[in-house]
């Protein structure tokens, strides 16, 4: 008696969050998933509510398309790439080097970003790779020009954006790596490059695997960034943009949007084996 | 020659003098052990042995050389770990290879002597096996294996048995000892159990506040300990002193003696030469299996724990608690003359 009731509670608390992760969440992404098979009048430009696969079939045979989507899937892992490297000396001097004092310290700054507004930030490197900005200054004493707006300048932004993604679940992982394992390499022999390359970086690979899926996840569907730096160079993000206003052809942004949904749920079940989701 | 050798070593964490001022040497094949309570500073000089930890000042020599100053990888020493630090990506014999793939030994060789060394811990066949699949006296023995591969010259063992149950630290404590006197390595074991210390070690270093109280063979440290401390940290001793001495025993000072070198008798009866007779009361009775503990209220005051083998004969007479008068009977040999502070607790288990 007691306990049914206590699964009463427990149910009705629940009730809430269940709805808003039911309602707000899965329903959109049902419907999501629902518009990108309906048409459209070419003509009124009124959605048409039977079902076609011609939103997929489109962005398939239309070159440009299936351009955009390999494009976004590249960036998406060189942002991953570039903010692993750049993640993993910081998470291990936070995790195993620094005092605590300087952790707590290198903690707050690396989170402190995030408080900052996500457009400041956008339009802050915006000006750095303008020309006459701080990176074609910075440049100028050694021959250097700023790549200008474009796919580089996007690369860039966003892997100082999702960085904090990155730093934070390598840090966690590997804190959760006991010391006496470092030096028990140290001790059979190994000096410090080789006990990163056989005993650290083996054991952070599931908490790196863990980041990335943020940082993959945040550039597959990020279109603001790459509206600000990227200059003429389009993403998944930017055509279904596009295609909800201007083009005004919703089913096909639907159909769009699908794609990083499925690239996600693909790469899920790839990493699902490293055991990186048990360290999220 | 010594095959490890501590001069005027100190280690300093903040205010606290964790190692103060040792001079160690330990002797080329020999089971030593340092044995104190948590805090005492064992561990650390493990660990600057092990070059984890630089002292704050002193110097460390393993056989002839100065390694003070080298980093643990250029240390011809092998720890095997308290938690025993068994890397969980990789199987037993990646783990037990590992020290050699750093060094380049080749792939044969080091395969070879891998499994020689899971032989000798008897764990021949698991070589496949992942860590998490073995119980922690088989990771225990891996960590051993793992050390032992790379023959050093000396092995650190830092309290590697406190993680096991009681009977298997049993086992291991006669394995580990049989394996030092197979590979002939010098070990240096950390232990705050006493017993363990004295059941394996050729000699035992005692340790109190970053000090060694005394360094003695097992024997010695138990029949003669040096100080107060020593004798109410190794086995159990009961201890005459202060105003009581001089009436009990007949001279000042601080004694102490070992419960199994007292008798209970009923009050009056006869002692022989050289025997004093103390008479008190039972007023506890703890049986042990083995032995009996009976402490026995004196009545010029001090409390003395007695303990009895459980013979046939001694069976005969049960000890029991009453208010009938007995007398505790210790022949005048058997007391230790202490020196030294005698803040320390009467018994340590």
């Amino acid at each position: 008696m007691l306990s049914r009731s206590a699964g009463l509670r427990t149910g009705l608390l629940l009730l809430p969050p269940m709805l808003w992760l039911g309602v707000a969440y899965l329903a959109a992404l049902a419907a999501l998933f629902v518009t990108s098979v309906w048409g459209q009048n070419d003509f009124t430009g009124d959605i048409e509510r039977v079902w076609t696969w011609d939103n997929y079939r489109q962005l398939w045979d239309i070159p440009v398309y299936r351009t955009i989507a390999f494009r976004t899937v590249g960036i998406a892992a060189l942002v991953t790439v570039v903010d692993a490297l750049l993640a993993f000396p910081i998470a291990l001097y936070m995790a195993k080097m620094a005092s605590p004092r300087t952790r707590r310290l290198l903690v707050i700054a690396v989170l402190m970003p995030l408080w900052a507004s996500y457009l400041v930030k956008a339009y802050a490197w915006r000006g750095m790779f303008s020309g006459g900005g701080l990176i074609d200054w910075l440049g100028s004493p050694f021959g250097l020009h700023s790549p200008g707006y474009g796919l580089v300048a996007t690369t860039v932004t966003l892997a100082y954006l999702w960085l904090p993604y990155m730093i934070l679940p390598v840090y966690a992982g590997l804190e959760r790596v006991p010391d006496s394992l470092f030096e028990a390499s140290g001790d059979l022999g190994a000096g410090a490059l080789t006990t990163i390359r056989r005993v650290v970086l083996p054991m952070a690979f599931p908490a790196v695997v863990a980041g990335s899926i943020f940082t993959f996840s945040l550039t597959l569907g990020d279109y603001i960034a790459v509206t600000i730096v990227g200059g003429a160079g389009q993403l998944i993000g930017t055509v279904v943009y596009a295609n909800v206003g201007s083009a005004n052809n919703l089913p096909f942004a639907a159909a769009f949007a699908t794609v990083p949904v499925v690239v996600m749920l693909v790469y899920l079940a790839a990493v699902r084996r490293t055991g990186a989701l048990e360290s999220l | 020659m010594s095959a490890v050798t501590a001069r005027g070593l100190s280690k300093t964490f903040g205010d606290v003098r964790a190692v103060d001022d040792l001079d160690l040497e330990i002797a080329d094949g020999e089971f030593f052990s340092m044995l104190g309570p948590s805090g005492s500073g064992k561990t650390t000089v493990l660990r600057l042995v092990a070059g984890f930890e630089r002292p704050t000042s002193g110097r460390v020599l393993l056989g002839d050389d100065d390694v003070t100053d080298l980093p643990p990888y250029r240390r011809d020493v092998n720890t095997v770990f308290q938690d025993y630090a068994i890397f969980p990506h990789m199987d037993v014999q990646t783990n037990v290879e590992y020290g050699l793939r750093v060094k380049k030994v080749d792939r044969q060789e080091r395969r070879r002597r891998a499994e020689e060394a899971l032989s000798a811990v008897r764990l021949e066949g698991y070589g496949k096996r992942r860590p998490t699949q073995l119980s922690g006296g088989q990771r225990q023995r891996v960590a051993l294996a793992r050390a032992l591969v790379n023959r050093p010259k000396v092995l650190l063992l830092d309290e590697p048995l406190g993680a096991l149950d009681l009977k298997l630290r049993r086992e291991m404590q006669l394995e580990l000892k049989q394996i030092q006197r197979d590979v002939g390595i010098t070990f240096v074991f950390v232990t705050h159990d006493q017993e363990e210390a004295l059941s394996m070690s050729d000699r035992v270093a005692v340790f109190r506040d970053g000090r060694v109280e005394q360094v003695a063979t097992p024997v010695e440290l138990y029949e003669r300990p040096a100080s107060s401390f020593v004798a109410g940290f190794v086995g159990t001793s009961n201890r005459i002193g202060g105003e009581a001495a001089p009436r009990l025993l007949g001279s000042p000072g601080e004694y102490a003696v070992r419960p199994e070198q007292l008798r209970v008798v009923p009050a009056g009866s006869p002692v022989e030469p050289g025997e004093l007779a103390l008479p008190g009361k039972v007023r506890e009775v703890v049986y042990l299996g083995p032995l009996t503990h009976a402490v026995v209220e004196l009545d010029a005051g001090p409390r003395l724990t007695v303990s009895r083998p459980n013979t046939r004969t001694a069976s005969e007479r049960p000890l029991e608690a009453s208010d009938r008068p007995v007398a505790v009977v210790l022949h005048r040999d058997s007391l230790i003359a202490l020196s030294g502070p005698t803040e320390m607790t009467e018994e340590t288990a």
